[in-house]
Parts: structure tokens; C-alpha cells; sequence
């Protein structure tokens, strides 16, 4: 159906990463969110590109809610967070007209949007696209990586916490990324660990280990552990400058490290 | 059914099969003879089924990983103490089933027998269901679209012999997706108590769940209360008191008053929740006076209460159950 692979609309986007988990919550949406930046503050143009339908986190995250979406002549235009206009992002939850309505489709309706995610919106030159997507290995997972799959090699970003919980549903996705053809670069364990900001004890609330367990049994790299910072959550939620908070935080040099190795992995970026 | 028009009516719709988006939809003669609109068979069969069934109550967040399945679990621990309620446990949630290992139930595998699919059973009075028991190894993956998710959905209400039971639990995934109009409208005929809703406190997860309240009142499922989760953490050295996820816009309480939902409770982050998962144990047992154990028995007393309330009123009332 498509006989064109003409790139079209992903024409100037240098890598593509789609960042998966297999378990809910584990902060995919955050860490998507914080790689951009840590890439941006590397010097990188960044696109963020949200393929959960149903929960859709970033614009929030990003202070960008409510913003319109505007056409061009080449589909829709991405949303630019940024003043410099180097991170941009696309997002169901720009065209919700309600941020509380629900999106209650079944997976037809969601692969369709999705396909139009991928092929309608003008991102331009970018180093890198993040994917950020819904936990599990249905429907949107399916749609994304086909529709991508023409115009680049897509790898991908695999996150869990410390717990063998998490573990146990992560490993699915591992086996998913290597039925459907998809290279991990990594596994990125986050919530790792609690340092109390009255006494500086650190605390394994979800457990421990579980991030290079995971990397040791699909042979993979592990990439780093992020701690937990409630006060970059607060800033998350509360509209901050990211582009600011996000150094100050003790997870900035775990996000750091992390970036860096996978800019140094990808093969030649921009320079 | 892969490729679907973008402005596709709904297969049930008056319009399937007939509108102009429906031209070269692979689908369009099976939408215009209108048997999209048939109502599925295995809804009577499944309400007939549910009649061993007391009480049916599913799970919901909206957000992943507020802990729906810890709750789900503990909650079926909690109403199994009494060793006269019979309490089954369903997972529906198909690409990331954590019942088993969270029960201490992985590596089981489900039998047949001639009166359908046995559970798993924790317990004499407490049975489990997951797609879960249904793979070979713990790195097999369920790579289902939503029409295939939706066809377990409809066997595991069917064909699962449950037997009497007094608790039906449904854990869900996140979401509002297929399995979650799957379990609604399988269940439509069969009447569902209600729906618990989990959350924790920050704002990110609050604006899933107000979509997953939405969605309730789409369906017309009762909502039974919610419950915010990992509400708070003491150190272990020094006593005090954080806020991991920071209740930025008021937290569920702030959510529930100006919803008009009740808040069931606070549950506080322990680790040993999660180390218990892990090892498939009940938090109960092994931290019985944690305040995290206080605050589920306070919650699982209130569904209790919900529960009963909504039995004698549909015992006492003559009006045909709306669903």
C-alpha cells in the first residue's frame, strides 16, 4: 500500500528511538522527556513524538498544554516547546478539546492516528526523534514500529524499575523488540532508589537490581540507573523551565551519562 | 481486520458499511449486512455464567503502575481471610500479566476440565485467572492486536469455572482501550458492582485517572471510590515524612471533592510492598501492622460496605437493573 518510501515527512530526521517498556508507570513518558533534554543540552534538535493515545503525558510535562496545532502545507506542524524552536512535539493530547476526555478507541481507530503521527507531521531537521509509547506490546507498538520501519533503522530504549515486577513484564517487551526486528541499545533502570532529603539515607522502595538483571538476560547493555527526585517531579508537574530544573537534579548525571552513551552509539550525528 | 478506513463509523453503527468512508474498507459487506450490530451470543452466555457470582468488581487507573494489580491482589488476600467467601481473581490485563508472579503463582498452567477452565487456586476460597498461566516461559511475549485480546477477555468470562463465588475482581491494564470496553460490555448483561480506581498522588497520574472516570460514566460503571496509592513515604532511619510523587494539584482528595467521588483511602509507600510482590507473599503477612496494611484493610472494609449496601438495595427494588 505504500509503494512510495519517499521519506517525505521524516526525510531530515537523523536517528529514530523509541523508548518501550512492557510495565506501566515506570517513568517512559519521563525518561522520554528527560532524554530530549539531556540531548538538547548536548546541543541536539529534538523532536518528542507521543504515541500514547490514551494516556498522553508529555504536553503536560513540557508546559506546552493546550497549545493549538497548526497546518502547513506539508500536514501538521509540531509543537515547539522551546523559545530557540530546537524541541518539538506531537501529542494526541493537542487535539483533545478537553484535557479529561477520554480516548476510547479500540486499536483500528488508535493504529490509524498513529500512521498519521508518523507520516503527517512536518518535523524538518531533527537529530533525533524520541517515541514515546504506552506500556505494553499491542496495537500502538505494532503501528508505530511499521510505520517507521520504512525510513530508518529504529532502535530502541527499553526502562524499568528496580522490581522483579517490573522485570518479569519488561522481558516480554525484550522478546517483542527481537520478534518485530527492533535493536535495543539499552536498558535504562529508573526510581532507582530514594535519598531522603532529611537524614540522606537511600532507600530501594522498589527493590534492587532488577535494571541489570534485565540487561544481563537479553544481553544487552545496561545504560545507567535514575534515582528517584520528587523535587524534578514536582517541577514536571508544576510547569517549570525543565531546560533549567533538570541540571540541578541528582538525576541530571545519571540522564547525562545515559545521553552520552547513546549519542556515542549512534552511528555519525550531526556534528 | 488490519486496515481500517480513518473515519470509520463503528461496526455496530447505523452508518457501518453505508458511509462514504466505508468504500474499499476490506470490512464493508460484513458492516452493511449489519452483522457489526448483532449483539455478540457470549454476553447471555456470559451473564448466565456470572450468576454463581455475587459481586463483581474491576480495577481500574486510567495511569500505569499506581499499583492496580498490587491492590487487586491484596484485595483478594484481604476478602479471602474470611475462609467462607469465595474470592476469584481475573487479569485481564493480556501484555503485561503481573497476578501470577504477585500471588507467588508463577510457573502454573491452567487445567481443563469438562466444566471449562479450572483456576489456579492460592487458596481453597481463592482461585486466579491470567493469561499469565497460559505461556510457557516467562519471556513469551503477547503480541495481540485488539480484536485477539478481546477474544480471551471473552473466554476467560465464559469459560473459566469459577464455581460460587462472592468476589469477582477483575484487574485491568492502564487505560481505556479495548480491554477495558471488552470486560464492560461482556459483562453488560451480568451487572457489575462497580469500579475501584487507583491512583497516586501527582498530577500526571490524577489526569489519566479523571479520563478513566470519564470513560465510567461513558459506560455507565459505577464507581465504588478510589484509592491513592504510594501516598507518602517515612524513612526507615529517620521517621520523616516525604512525598515521592508530590500531590502538585491536591492529590485525590482535591480530585474526589470536585468530582464528588468518594476517596476510599491513602495507601503509603512501604518497600516491603514491593519486596512481598516479588516474592509472591502477602504484604498482610509479612508486614501485618505496617500503616500501608491499616490503610488497605480500612479500604477493603469500605468495598465490603459498598458491596452489601448494593445487594440489599438490588434485593429490596423491584426496577430492572440498568446498565
Amino acid at each position: 500500500m505504500e509503494g512510495d518510501t519517499e521519506p517525505g515527512n521524516l526525510a531530515g530526521v537523523r536517528h529514530i528511538i523509541l523508548v518501550l517498556s512492557g510495565k506501566g508507570g515506570v517513568g517512559k513518558s519521563t525518561i522520554s522527556t528527560e532524554l530530549a533534554l539531556a540531548l538538547h543540552h548536548e546541543g541536539k534538535k529534538v523532536g518528542i513524538l507521543d504515541v500514547d493515545l490514551c494516556g498522553p503525558s508529555i504536553p503536560r510535562m513540557l508546559q506546552a498544554q493546550g497549545k493549538a496545532v497548526h497546518q502547513c502545507d506539508r500536514g501538521w506542524v509540531p509543537v515547539f516547546v522551546d523559545r530557540e524552536q530546537s524541541i518539538s512535539l506531537m501529542s494526541v493530547g493537542f487535539l483533545l478539546e478537553n484535557p479529561d476526555e477520554a480516548v476510547v478507541w479500540r486499536g483500528p481507530k488508535k493504529n490509524a492516528l498513529i500512521k498519521q503521527f508518523v507520516s503527517d507531521v512536518a518535523w524538518g531537521e531533527l537529530d533525533c526523534l524520541v517515541v514515546d509509547t504506552p506500556p505494553g506490546t499491542s496495537d500502538e507498538h505494532m503501528a508505530v514500529v511499521e510505520a517507521l520501519r520504512p525510513y530508518r533503522p529504529l532502535r530502541a530504549l527499553v526502562i524499568t524499575t528496580p522490581q522483579a515486577v517490573s522485570v518479569g513484564d519488561v522481558r516480554r517487551e525484550l522478546t517483542f523488540c527481537k520478534k518485530i526486528g527492533l535493536q535495543v541499545m539499552g536498558v535504562v533502570e529508573n526510581m532507582s532508589g530514594f535519598v531522603c532529603p532529611h537524614c540522606a539515607e537511600c532507600t530501594s522502595i522498589f527493590s534492587r537490581g532488577g535494571g541489570e538483571e534485565l540487561a544481563r538476560l537479553a544481553g544487552v547493555p545496561f545504560l545507567g540507573s535514575v534515582p528517584l527526585d520528587p523535587e524534578l517531579t514536582r517541577s514536571l508537574e508544576e510547569g517549570h523551565d525543565l531546560t533549567q530544573e533538570l541540571p540541578k537534579s541528582p538525576a541530571f548525571p545519571a540522564l547525562t551519562s545515559i545521553a552520552r552513551k547513546i549519542l556515542d552509539s549512534l552511528p555519525t550525528m550531526l556534528s | 481486520m488490519e486496515e481500517v478506513p480513518r473515519d470509520c463509523p463503528g461496526a455496530d453503527s447505523a452508518q457501518a458499511g453505508l458511509g462514504a468512508s466505508c468504500q474499499g474498507c476490506p470490512n464493508q459487506r460484513l458492516c452493511a449486512s449489519g452483522a457489526g450490530a448483532a449483539p455478540d451470543p457470549a454476553i447471555e452466555e456470559i451473564k448466565e455464567k456470572m450468576k454463581t457470582v455475587k459481586h463483581k468488581i474491576l480495577v481500574l487507573s486510567g495511569k500505569g503502575g499506581v499499583g492496580k494489580s498490587t491492590f487487586s491482589a491484596h484485595l483478594a488476600y484481604g476478602l479471602a481471610e474470611d475462609e467462607n467467601t469465595q474470592v476469584a481473581l481475573l487479569d485481564i490485563d493480556i501484555c503485561g500479566p503481573s497476578i501470577p508472579k504477585i500471588m507467588g503463582l508463577e510457573g502454573e498452567q491452567v487445567h481443563q476440565s469438562g466444566s471449562g477452565w479450572s483456576p489456579v487456586y492460592v487458596e481453597d476460597n481463592l482461585g486466579v485467572m491470567s493469561v499469565g498461566f497460559l505461556l510457557s516461559s516467562p519471556d513469551d511475549a503477547v503480541i495481540w492486536r485488539g480484536p485477539k485480546k478481546n477474544g480471551m477477555i471473552k473466554q476467560f468470562l465464559r469459560d473459566v469455572d469459577w464455581g460460587d463465588v462472592d468476589y469477582l475482581l477483575v484487574d485491568t491494564p492502564p487505560g481505556t482501550s479495548d480491554e477495558h470496553l471488552s470486560v464492560v460490555q461482556y459483562l453488560a448483561a451480568a451487572h457489575i458492582d462497580g469500579a475501584v480506581i487507583i491512583t497516586t498522588p501527582q498530577e500526571i497520574s490524577l489526569q489519566d485517572v479523571r479520563k478513566e472516570i470519564n470513560f465510567c460514566h461513558k459506560v455507565k460503571l459505577p464507581i465504588i471510590g478510589v484509592v491513592e496509592n504510594m501516598s507518602g513515604f517515612v524513612c526507615p532511619k529517620c521517621k520523616k515524612e516525604s512525598q515521592i510523587f508530590p500531590p502538585t494539584s491536591g492529590g485525590a482528595e482535591a480530585m474526589c471533592q470536585d468530582l464528588k467521588i468518594p476517596l476510599l483511602g491513602k495507601v503509603p509507600l512501604d518497600p516491603h510492598i514491593g519486596k512481598s510482590c516479588d516474592k509472591g507473599q502477602s504484604f498482610f503477612v509479612e508486614a501485618p501492622d505496617s500503616p500501608a496494611t491499616l490503610g488497605y484493610r480500612s479500604i477493603i472494609q469500605k468495598i465490603q460496605e459498598f458491596c452489601r449496601l448494593h445487594q440489599s438495595k438490588e434485593e429490596t427494588s423491584s426496577v430492572p437493573k440498568a446498565c
